[in-house]
């Protein structure tokens, strides 16, 4: 009798498999059920709220610096005006680009600190895997619902301040400067993103949701400052440029391992994309020496060149987020249910 | 029994955890229908268990199945016809009840157009139409313990597993809780096991019961069996109340072969014997005018068993440690 109905019901999920495409499979795992659920959650929730409002500010800090600064940095170069909406800050104010830089990670922390952790404080972790669902599903439907999150936000946010400039200008942005701003969304969300799953990281592995949060705002606080004091500091030992003769043999090395370091944290890394995506006139990110300079015409970098230069950017920015999420994923696989 | 009967099988399982052995070679069958309970101590080993039957830790040797099906190789389809109620079950507490149920409800796949019905029906039957609309951040631990209940019948299991569920309610929750669970099993006919270390509360609704102490299942069988079986292989103790309780019938007591100790407890008299005194004692009694005003044979409720055992095996465990480790002895 048992095994008759058992029967019977492999042969209608059979059915189903073959007339239903990928959707109905998530929702059979529960994938889209758990992502569903954390999407209204986070939607609901109050600390939504705070995040709108965190966005809100950056955008209207940006677009204020765009608009007290634009005036001396159309006077210095009138190209590309539709970016300068982007990379220009007043004399007080920073730049958009880099507001969202320094706040954009705290969209992720927020998303993401309690994501584990809360499940087992409220107890409802073991009820969740007692589902019929795989494990995995529910790790990966945090992340995604996180993930579209941070999308719909920062490009809402990107071209909000993109709308603001072309309704005080009357400039219509070209193709190629839309272009870039394209790129430069794909890398905010990735950056941001990286953050997020560094939150999920923590929140599994500690059990208090504080204590996570604190973990992440501090890798945060390593990152945007103590990474390039520590490069400064570690440059000058290795290669050191205290006396003239040091200064003539070891410059360049001197500032190419304190570049290196300095790319290891996401903050660097990100802003030195962006900076590069959004601003046509920087030909290399690496130091250039004067006489490789010899000759060079002086002149923009067409869309697809500068893209090439952010390429291992965006790649090493893919890499840490997704070694950051492996690192969850893999502990949340082997953890006690209890 | 026949094989279809046995809802879960627990063959040989065995979980360590470094050097502690959390779950020692265990065997247990619990046929269709039935309620069973999982007695002993904190830390006894209970909740690993019920975690391997779910497949959500792996055993190092031995196997589970319910219905037939390998709860760590086909963890899936074990958790479709298993319902599980954790201890200190929680909920998401910005989504109310009804909110809950319907993630489990998506959870399991089950159609959009049933679930609402399927809620409703629910919810009434485990009284918490009231509250439904509530956040389940303000349920009280009763309420928990009934939508977890709700929770659990999302999916029609036909297993249910609860692990400490009489903690922490009222009285009076607890009896309206312990209804419930005894008509899950006797008019649904679900197959449920319960583990908890408040024996009064099980002893009421259980079918059979388990001791388990340090991951060994001492004893295993009816309350009623149980306690011939403690009889038998223990001692035999028997309370008395008389009037008078004077220094002839003392003498008598003692003067009996099999007597070994006899203590006062207040105006009670314990009589410790290796053989059954009643029909002797009840006869002098009788024959020399002394009235009986309490007069029982110990060992027949569980919570007697229950220390007994417990206190027996920790003994027997310390014995065993110091000569040498090793198992077969938990069948008796």
């Amino acid at each position: 009798m048992t095994q008759q109905s058992v029967g019977t019901a492999g042969v209608k999920n059979n059915v189903n498999e073959s007339v239903s495409g990928s959707w109905k499979r998530a929702r059979r795992n529960g994938l889209g059920a758990l992502y569903r659920k954390e999407m209204a959650d986070h939607i609901k929730g109050r600390r939504f709220l705070i995040i709108l409002l965190l966005v809100a500010v950056t955008t209207a800090a940006g677009i204020y610096g765009a608009a007290t600064g634009m005036k001396d940095a159309l006077e210095a170069d009138s190209h590309f005006v539709f970016l300068k909406l982007y990379t220009t800050g007043g004399s007080s104010v920073p730049s958009y680009v880099s507001f969202m830089a320094l706040i954009g990670p705290f969209v992720g922390l927020m998303l993401g600190f309690d994501a584990i952790n809360s499940e087992r404080s409220n107890g409802t972790l073991g009820r969740l895997l007692a589902q019929p669902i795989y494990r995995d599903n529910v790790i990966i439907g945090k992340f995604l619902a996180g993930t579209v999150l941070i999308a719909i936000l920062t490009t809402a946010s990107s071209i909000l301040t993109g709308a603001a400039g072309f309704l005080t200008t009357g400039l219509l942005p070209s193709g190629e400067e839309l272009a870039r701003v394209f790129v430069y969304i794909i890398c905010t969300i990735l950056y941001i993103c990286f953050w997020l799953s560094v939150a999920i990281m923590f929140s599994v592995f500690c059990r208090h949701a504080a204590t996570s949060a604190l973990a992440s705002i501090a890798l945060w606080v390593i990152f945007a400052v103590f990474v390039s004091l520590l490069a400064g500091f570690f440059a000058g030992v290795i290669y050191p440029v205290e006396t003239d003769y040091q200064k003539a043999v070891n410059a360049l090395a001197n500032y190419n391992c304190q570049l290196y370091i300095n790319r290891m944290s996401p903050y660097y890394l990100y802003t030195e994309a962006v900076s590069s995506i959004l601003n046509p006139a920087i030909r290399s990110v690496n130091a250039v020496t004067v006489s490789q300079l010899v000759g060079a015409i002086s002149g923009y970098l067409p869309f697809t060149q500068s893209l090439m230069l952010v390429w291992p950017h965006l790649f090493g920015l893919a890499s840490l987020t997704m070694l950051a999420f492996l690192i969850s994923y893999v502990k949340f696989m082997r953890q006690e249910i209890r | 029994m026949t094989e279809k009967d046995e809802m879960i099988v627990l063959s040989g399982l065995t979980r360590r955890y470094g050097n502690k052995t959390a779950v020692d070679h265990l065997n247990l069958k619990v046929k269709k229908g039935e309620v069973f309970g999982l007695l002993g101590p904190n830390g006894a080993g209970k909740t690993t268990t019920i975690l391997m039957l779910l497949g959500l830790t792996e055993p190092d040797e031995g196997y589970a199945m319910i219905d037939g099906i390998n709860c760590t190789r086909n963890a899936m389809e074990v958790k479709k016809i298993t319902g599980y109620l954790p201890d200190n079950v929680g909920f998401y507490p910005d989504m109310t009840g009804r909110e809950n149920l319907r993630f489990t409800g998506r959870l399991n796949g089950l159609n959009e157009k049933e679930i609402d019905p399927k809620i409703d029906e629910l919810l009434e039957r485990v009284g918490m139409t009231q509250a439904a609309d509530q956040k389940a951040g303000t349920y009280s631990r009763g309420m928990k313990q009934r939508l977890g209940i709700a929770d659990i019948l999302m999916k029609d299991p036909r297993v249910i597993i609860m692990d400490e569920p009489t903690l922490g309610l009222d009285p009076e929750g607890m009896k309206e809780f312990l209804h419930l669970i005894r008509q899950l099993a006797e008019e649904d006919g679900r197959t449920i096991l319960v583990s908890s270390h408040q024996l009064y509360q099980i002893q009421q609704i259980c079918d059979r019961v388990g001791i388990f102490v340090q991951g060994r299942m001492i004893a295993c069988g009816t309350i009623p069996e149980l306690g011939t079986a403690l009889v038998r292989e223990n001692h035999y103790a028997l309370e008395l109340e008389t009037q008078p309780l004077d220094d002839r019938l003392l003498g008598f007591l003692s003067g009996i072969g099999g007597v070994k100790n006899i203590r006062r407890e207040g105006a009670r008299l314990i009589i410790e014997s290796d053989k059954d005194l009643r029909e002797q004692v009840m006869s002098y009694l009788y024959e020399n005018h002394y009235v009986p005003t309490h007069f029982r044979q110990k060992g027949g409720d569980l919570d007697e068993i229950y220390s007994s055992y417990f206190e027996h095996e920790e003994e027997e465990a310390h014995r065993h440690d110091t000569a040498k480790r090793g198992h077969g002895r938990r069948e008796k």
